[in-house]
């Protein structure tokens, strides 16, 4: 077995590992050197970290010996050794750059740095939280002269995206560059106007033209004269390649020089990524990297694939701008500009003398036309440059590259969606289009469309219509069973997606007990038992507790239940008590216990109202000014058992404080002086979002008027397993369309709403006391048809902390 | 080839499934829409539990099919082979109703 060692682990060995993992690594044995700690990150989204975006790549492919913590020192090319000890017969260099410093007196000082890795960022963070908050005057406000104030030194791509790291930490942010221009690489000085204006609009402010001659401990001195406040500094002016742990042959600017198989001089020894110089040049991109990765993951497997001139397009979005330059956008030729100061928009395109040919471009502020013209580089322009510019959408050309990172063509992309990609995620599986910076899937999404791949509303192979189709097929019709729908309306036998879709709408329309007749066939495994599988197989019981408020005895009778049969009890993030590891045996007599102590379903099993949390309120909190909890109560004890296309979680809060935790909630409650006011489309897991202020001030009848026609609105109209949160975006009109049909009637609609819910409202039963009491309801509640007594055999526990969890 | 008696046919309620313990072995029993009987292995092959009597029965084109109520794998219940999972597979068990009684066969 051949030994091929990597010295360095970063984005572009990573893709390296992938790489040749896919080719077979089986002929290798593979050792990966890294300096940093961890494994791979996404250095590309390095800002997102302070948002606490886990930037990890995945790792290693099985069977890579990786060393982390381990830095490269020396290669011994006569022994073939690494670090004096590690042999290798294949070395790939990828040891990446660092960050150019200038001499600049005080460059060392504890509160200068630079911004290259998450340790860089931790580093700062820790220093800018260390300086905040500011001393605040007797009325409250931060005193004028103690802002604390970042600097950064270079406003290029780097530079801005560390000024608005800076920014994000509460600092005033200032940019020094030393061009007349932001992003001299990239843009030109019409589009660095725009950009700075649009910077400055954000409250960054930018010195062009001027360089740092010094920094002291407070301040920085400017080399025309004049200093600065500078509490953090962050150096961002460049980064240098990391080609000092061998002697072999540079480029003139650095970097192992490479062929273009990206072979050094040593043809044992390759070199990829930023520490790679290639006909002379250093790529500070990702895309070039990745090719570069590509290339020798084929060279080592006995391929001949070569590295052609990157493309260094690039775009992205500044602080919130879009950027985007491609091409060579500073040669000679023929130009056509756009300026547009009013709505802070530039745009350059460069042709050949002859006009045909497209040369290179720049975007700042709307970079929407950037796929169709990078696509178009070395081509005609696909319509005449003013349609383009100003917005009018245009084709891609097929030969194209969509996806830099991964090399996927239009074509690429047009033959995987004949052979049935239908959406993104598929299109992402099937070519790696879109897995590298992300900045393609608009593209894949236009593409998708052009192709006439209609985003199909049919909830499954089995029906042809939407879920809110279906839903008004249902009730229009008043049809009250499956195979009634599938016969008409249908096809075969359903599945697990249709088949729960139809039972949830059967149960908001007929508010009937779920689980009689056929309708038991309809129902997931949770809605059939009446609580929630895990993983081994046992369910979760999860009793309801509105508003979080319980009385000691009804917990004491919860902590009885659990230890009489053994379950694992924990507290759930919506303020009640789950108690886990019940069989499906057990759960009647579980049940029986429980009502007979007063509780109910808590319909933690169904897509339904799961709970109303609430803080204290002003029964005990001083700072309280509504009764929460009292709310909370009644509005978890109006919606429970509601069947909707999701789960739908509530919280209300007795002040501004928001202990509740309501805007993350799909509808929540925050209390006011005068009222209530009604956030809705919050979401906390998977997609975090903030709901949205609906209503301000109202009475408690407003509120719960209001709350009742968002419901049923929603449960009426939004997809299978679609949140509030993404059916309000959905929504043509948004929040806006909502509160016109809500409060201001404009379908029509809300008489319709009110009665609906006043019917659910009046038909709630508990779906657990109408099982129990029930013979013939309870007899599918048996471990084996054949052997009814006999627990599951192959259940084992262990005990970890206590109690009893799955072995 | 021996062949277990398991219950009645009616206790198997049309496109569900119930679980079976047949000699020491968890099979799930499943009845479809047209009262074919099929007989497949009760694990799950990803996770590992005895669940699958618990899945949803349906179709996909022509095929009878159970899901797993754990993470909704498909199943042809005619061969046990998973629809979504090339190369994973339930295993089946011949099974008939014999005077309304449901029989399931083990090989010996």
């Amino acid at each position: 077995m051949k030994r091929l060692v990597v010295a360095g682990y970063g984005m572009v060995a990573q893709r390296f590992l992938e790489a040749l993992s896919e080719r077979g690594i089986q002929d290798w044995h593979v050792t990966v050197l890294g300096e940093e700690t961890r494994s791979a990150y996404d250095r590309v989204r390095l800002t997102s970290w302070f948002e606490g975006t886990d930037l990890d790549l995945g790792g290693a492919p099985a069977g890579v010996d990786v060393r982390l913590g381990h830095p490269v020192t020396s290669v011994d090319r006569e022994r073939k050794l690494v670090n004096g000890h590690i042999p290798y017969d294949t070395l790939i260099l990828a040891t990446g750059s660092k960050a150019f410093v200038p001499p600049i007196p005080g460059k060392d000082l504890s509160h200068v740095f630079v911004y290259r890795t998450i340790e860089d960022l931790a580093a700062i963070k820790d220093f800018a939280q260390a300086l905040l908050p500011a001393p605040l005057s007797s009325e409250g406000k931060a005193l004028a002269e103690s802002v604390r104030r970042g600097v950064v030194l270079g406003g290029g791509l780097l530079g801005l995206e560390a000024a608005n790291a800076l920014k994000g930490l509460g600092l005033q942010t200032h940019v020094v560059e030393f061009a007349p221009r932001l992003m001299p690489m990239q843009i030109d000085e019409g589009g660095g106007a725009v950009l700075k204006r649009h910077i400055e609009a954000l409250g960054v402010t930018v010195h062009t033209g001027r360089a740092c001659a010094s920094i002291t401990e407070t301040e920085m001195g400017f080399a025309d004269g004049g200093t600065m406040q500078a509490d953090v500094v962050v150096i961002a002016a460049g980064i240098r390649p990391r080609d000092e742990i061998t002697d072999l042959a540079k480029g003139p600017r650095g970097g192992y020089a490479v062929d273009d198989a990206c072979r050094t001089e040593d043809p044992d020894i390759y070199a990829i990524g930023e520490c790679a110089s290639l006909g002379g040049v250093c790529y500070g991109l990702v895309a070039p990297g990745y090719a570069m990765a590509e290339v020798v993951a084929d060279r080592l497997c006995g391929g001949q694939a070569t590295m052609t001139t990157p493309d260094t397009s690039t775009k992205l979005k500044l602080l919130g701008v879009d950027v985007a330059s491609f091409g060579s956008p500073f040669g000679e030729g023929l130009d056509v500009v756009l300026s547009d100061q009013v709505n802070g928009v530039y745009a350059k395109l460069l042709l050949t003398d002859d006009a045909q040919t497209l040369l290179g471009g720049i975007l700042v502020g709307d970079a929407a036309a950037y796929p169709a013209l990078r696509a178009s580089l070395g081509g005609p322009l696909p319509a005449t440059p003013l349609s383009i510019l100003s917005g009018q959408s245009v084709g891609v050309p097929e030969t194209a590259q969509v996806c830099s990172c991964h090399a996927v063509t239009k074509a690429d992309i047009t033959e995987a969606i004949s052979t049935g990609c239908t959406d993104v995620p598929g299109l992402k599986t099937c070519t790696k289009a879109g897995t590298g910076c992300g900045s393609c899937v608009p593209l894949l999404k236009q593409l998708l469309n052009e192709a006439g791949v209609k985003q199909s509303k049919a909830l499954c192979e089995h029906f042809t219509y939407s879920r809110q189709e279906l839903f008004d097929i249902i009730k229009v019709r008043g049809i009250t069973s499956f195979n009634a729908l599938i016969g008409d309306f249908g096809t075969g036998r359903g599945c697990d997606i249709c088949k729960p879709a139809v039972a949830s709408i059967l149960a908001t329309l007929t508010g009937q007990y779920i689980l009689d007749g056929e309708q038991a066939a309809l129902q997931d495994t949770n809605d059939h038992f009446l609580a929630n599988i895990q993983r081994d197989g046992t369910y979760s019981v999860v009793p309801r507790i509105p508003g979080g408020e319980i009385t000691p005895d009804k917990l004491i009778v919860i902590g009885e239940v659990a230890r009489d049969f053994g379950l694992y009890t924990k507290i759930t993030g919506g303020q009640r008590i789950d108690l886990f590891g019940a069989r499906v045996e057990q759960l009647p007599e579980i049940w029986r216990r429980l009502v007979e102590a007063g509780f109910e379903s808590g319909h933690a099993y169904g897509k339904a109202l799961r709970t109303v949390k609430s803080c204290v309120g002003s029964t005990w909190c001083r700072y309280g000014v509504q009764d929460s909890v009292g709310l909370a109560v009644d509005l978890e004890l109006r919606y429970r058992g509601l069947r909707a296309p999701h789960k739908i979680k509530s919280a209300v809060s007795g002040c501004a404080r928001e202990c509740a935790e309501a805007r993350s909630k799909d509808f929540g409650i925050i209390a006011t002086e005068h009222g209530w006011n009604l956030y809705v489309g919050g979401n906390g897991g998977f997609r975090p979002r903030h709901a949205d202020l609906f209503l301000t001030d109202v009475s408690t009848e407003e509120l719960i008027r209001a709350i009742d026609r968002f419901l049923m609105y929603y449960v009426r109209t939004a997809d299978r397993l679609q949140r509030t949160a993404s059916w309000i975006e959905s929504l043509d009109g948004g929040l806006e369309h909502l509160r016109d049909v809500i409060i201001n009637d404009s379908l029509g609609l809300c008489e319709e709403l009110d009665a609906m819910m006043a019917s659910h409202v009046a038909s709630y039963a508990d779906e657990w006391k109408a099982t129990i009491d029930d013979p013939a309801r309870l007899e599918r509640f048996v471990s084996f048809v054949n052997a009814p007594d006999v627990a599951d055999p192959s259940l084992k526990f262990i005990v970890e902390r206590g109690q009893k969890v799955p072995s | 080839m021996k062949w277990f008696s398991v219950c009645t046919v009616e206790k198997i309620q049309p496109e569900r499934g119930v679980a079976a313990l047949v000699d020491d072995m968890q099979i799930a029993l499943i009845k479809t829409y047209d009262g074919a009987l099929f007989a497949v292995g009760n694990k799950d092959p990803f996770a590992g539990a005895q669940v699958m009597s618990r899945g949803i029965v349906g179709t996909r084109g022509e095929t009878p099919t159970l899901a797993s109520p754990l993470h909704k794998q498909v199943y042809d219940l005619r061969t046990g082979e998973c629809l979504d999972v090339p190369g994973v597979r339930l295993p089946t068990f011949p099974v008939r109703c014999e005077n309304g009684i449901v029989e399931v066969a083990l090989s010996t």
